[in-house]
């Protein structure tokens, strides 16, 4: 016998159902002491904590929340993996804990009688037990236990009921392999759906031994609060008032720590720069490190806010009721209800948008997801489209009282949409075609949400998108560091002189900083010249060349690099109004003025379609597991970026726009 | 085994009215679907009530073994029902 009670590590499963209360029992077991990764090559979570024994500690692996195992679906697999002791790195385990709702009996136990086939001990925790009785209903748990031959165990994470004689029965299932308390009547023609059959057919027997029901109509409040919320006419109002309200919040609170974190990058900036003796070292600290990782971090707050809400969303119980009310819209496009607040996440911040896809069970309904997510108008595009109204439409009206600029703004978001639209369309049609999978999806009773599954939850996607702002991003921060810092102005003289003499002759002007002379000097620089064919036709000279390669890492690094390059200091920001004069009086190496009011329009489109997001590109990569989806969106969302300039800014030239 | 002779022909889940109730005969369609139904807990033998038709008139909400489950018209469709 491999297995004994008195093994140092044990290894226990924790599985059950979609909100059934998993993840609160495995908090209120671990406490802090748990470690979240993804099972090795996909996107499913891998969560583990250490449970104190009687006698030694567990190693508890909480499994991710599944109706069946019949691996249908990438969590099902790895689920099946784990409990068959297929799954590397996870050694098989000693005993499950099957986690059933106890006010939706029958449904959660088809799960447990499924594990029962694995020939491993299980213990069942019966979670939200007091929600049951308070509805005057009675469960004999002796009985129940009975007829399942497996303890059961009433547990209540909040009051701490039941945490004791789960440890108790745990100990005392250990190398007692448990006897399928049923037999299988079905044959090898009837197949799957047979067994399926055997198994509901077994648990509605249980059921009604061990279950006294008060009136089954009773215990419908959520009925009650769905007649609101998911009404044809209040339903669809509610939804866009409470998405209203969570991006209101979103700006509002996020606003004060983003300009505090700005703040605090550079005065860190500043006294790195004051610390240390100056040369390349702390150039490349200052302005590659940190001004680029700081540059990415500052929207943690917005993230972190973002994933707050959607976890409130999830745990009580209304995304589905979202995705319920909007499925019909969603699908007229080939994508599924759920893809619905992925996308509305992404108008804040693709990357917690990308990362909710998570819920989307079909894999190409969610790829589909994730390559139109970071067409949403994010945040960091705000401050490029700020600065354009502001240099070329600023107290401009139509028809006498509408703001140009308010317009513009609602064209650019608009635009994004319809774009993504498209694109999901096309997306699957061809390379994502898939008949489309059962939309069968359970629409849990609403409650409150537990403060500590919220939080703990937020913090967790936040973490993975600080540990991706350290290693990814700060590579690619770095890159482009190098690509605007060398070659040195100052040892200008070693260049190879035919090719890039023009560059330095013509850009000796009088009054210009050292700063802006590096730039136009620089590997970017020369990248500018490298690309301005490609983006003449856009109305774009090298220098605006130089500032979309920088705004490569972020959007909005493009304000501060049109500063550097227009030589009017670094911290400018989009409402600042030497930049925007500098702008406007800018002049390309022709003599014509650079910048039109349609220049500025094209450079908007611009944004609004191209891949220009470091942190999304990491994100994606992580999430889809894949570099040719990865460059795949960089490359489409760019091609469809430069068709749509081109048409903006010919077109507009034909209709007499300059 | 999965089929009933009270079926009355062309009845499925789809034509329940809301508010009504009905028993499960058959669960067809392609096995993805009737598997993830069957799971589900819609079973041949199992009550169901029609709860609501989503604003746009697609999915519906049913309730099946105590708790409310939406899937698409298509899904409902492969469900034969008897009243």
């Amino acid at each position: 016998m491999k297995q004994n009670g008195h093994k140092s590590q044990l290894t226990i499963a924790l599985a059950g159902n979609p909100n059934a209360g998993k993840t609160t029992l495995f908090n209120s077991l671990t406490g802090l002491k748990q470690k979240v990764a993804n099972y090795p090559g996909v996107t499913v979570e891998r969560k583990q904590g250490a449970w104190k024994l009687e006698n030694g500690k567990a190693n508890l692996i909480d499994l991710p929340g599944l109706y069946s195992l019949d691996a249908t679906s990438m969590d099902e697999q790895i689920a099946r993996d784990v409990i068959t002791g297929e799954q590397a790195g996870v050694p098989k385990p000693d005993a499950i804990i099957a986690v059933v709702d106890a006010t939706n009996l029958e449904r959660n136990l088809y799960l447990v009688t499924q594990i029962f086939e694995f020939g491993i001990p299980v213990v069942i925790a019966l979670t939200m037990i007091d929600a049951f009785e308070k509805q005057k209903h009675e469960i004999d748990l002796d009985k129940l236990s009975e007829l399942l031959k497996t303890p059961v165990v009433a547990i209540n994470a909040k009051t701490g009921r039941g945490k004791t004689q789960l440890l108790k029965s745990v100990g005392e299932v250990l190398d007692k392999p448990p006897t399928v308390p049923f037999e299988m009547n079905g044959n090898a023609e009837d197949g799957q759906n047979a067994k399926i059959f055997a198994r509901y057919n077994f648990i509605s027997e249980v059921v009604q031994e061990a279950v006294k029901h008060n009136d089954r109509k009773e215990h419908r409040v959520s009925e009650k609060i769905d007649r609101v919320l998911t009404h044809k006419v209040f339903g669809l109002v509610i939804l866009v008032a409470v998405l209203l309200l969570v991006f209101q919040t979103i700006f509002s609170w996020a606003s004060l720590p983003m300009d505090l974190l700005d703040k605090g990058f550079g005065a860190l900036g500043d006294l790195v720069r004051t610390e240390m003796p100056p040369g390349i070292l702390v150039d490349l600290l200052v302005d590659g490190v940190i001004a680029g990782v700081g540059g990415v971090l500052v929207f943690l707050p917005q993230i972190l806010l973002l994933f707050l809400f959607i976890s409130i969303l999830e745990d009580t119980g209304y995304l589905a009721r979202a995705a319920f009310l909007l499925d019909k819209l969603m699908s007229r496009v080939g994508l599924h209800g759920k893809a619905f607040l992925p996308l509305m996440s992404s108008f804040a911040c693709a990357i917690p948008g990308i990362m909710a896809t998570r819920t989307i069970e079909s894999r190409r309904d969610r790829f589909a997801t994730i390559m139109i997510a970071p067409l949403m108008s994010c945040s960091a595009r705000l401050p490029v489209y700020t600065l354009m109204i502001a240099a070329f439409f600023a107290g401009r009206k139509v028809f006498g009282f509408i703001s140009l600029g308010a317009v513009l703004m609602l064209a650019m978001y608009a635009l994004g949409i319809i774009v993504a639209v498209i694109v999901a369309f096309v997306l699957k049609r061809t390379i994502l075609k898939a008949p489309p999978p059962p939309f069968v999806m359970e629409l849990p009773p609403y409650r409150l949400p537990n403060i500590r599954t919220v939080v703990q939850n937020m913090f967790t996607r936040g973490w993975l998108f600080v540990k991706r702002a350290g290693t990814v991003i700060l590579a690619i921060s770095i890159i482009l560091w190098v690509l605007t810092y060398f070659p040195r102005t100052a040892v200008q003289t070693t260049e190879a002189p035919a090719a890039n003499g023009e560059v330095s002759v013509e850009t000796r002007q009088p009054d210009i900083s050292p700063e802006s002379e590096q730039l136009r000097n620089s590997f970017a620089g020369k990248l500018g010249h490298v690309i301005e064919p490609v983006i003449r036709p856009l109305g774009f000279d090298w220098k605006i060349g130089v500032a979309l390669i920088a705004s490569f890492a972020a959007r909005e690094v493009l304000v501060s690099t049109l500063s550097i390059i227009y030589n009017v200091g670094k911290d400018q920001d989009a409402q600042s109004e030497t930049l925007i004069s500098a702008i406007r009086e800018a002049k390309s190496d022709d003599g014509a003025v650079t910048w039109t009011p349609l220049t500025a329009v094209t450079l908007m489109v611009f944004f609004v379609l191209a891949m220009q997001c470091m942190s999304t590109m990491a994100i994606v990569r992580r999430e889809t597991n894949s570099w040719a989806w990865t460059f795949f969106m960089i490359g489409y969302m760019t091609g469809l970026a430069w068709i749509a300039a081109f048409i903006t800014f010919q077109g507009g030239r034909l209709l007499g726009f300059a | 085994m999965f089929s009933d002779h009270l079926v009355s022909k062309g009845s499925t889940l789809t034509n329940v009215p809301v508010g009504s109730s009905a028993r499960v005969v058959a669960v067809n369609g392609n096995s993805r679907i009737s598997r993830r139904l069957m799971e589900m807990g819609v079973v041949p033998g199992v009550s169901v009530e029609m709860v609501k038709t989503a604003p746009f008139g697609d999915p519906i909400e049913i309730r099946v073994r105590g708790y409310s489950l939406a899937m698409r018209k298509n899904e409902a469709d492969s469900i034969d029902v008897s009243f």
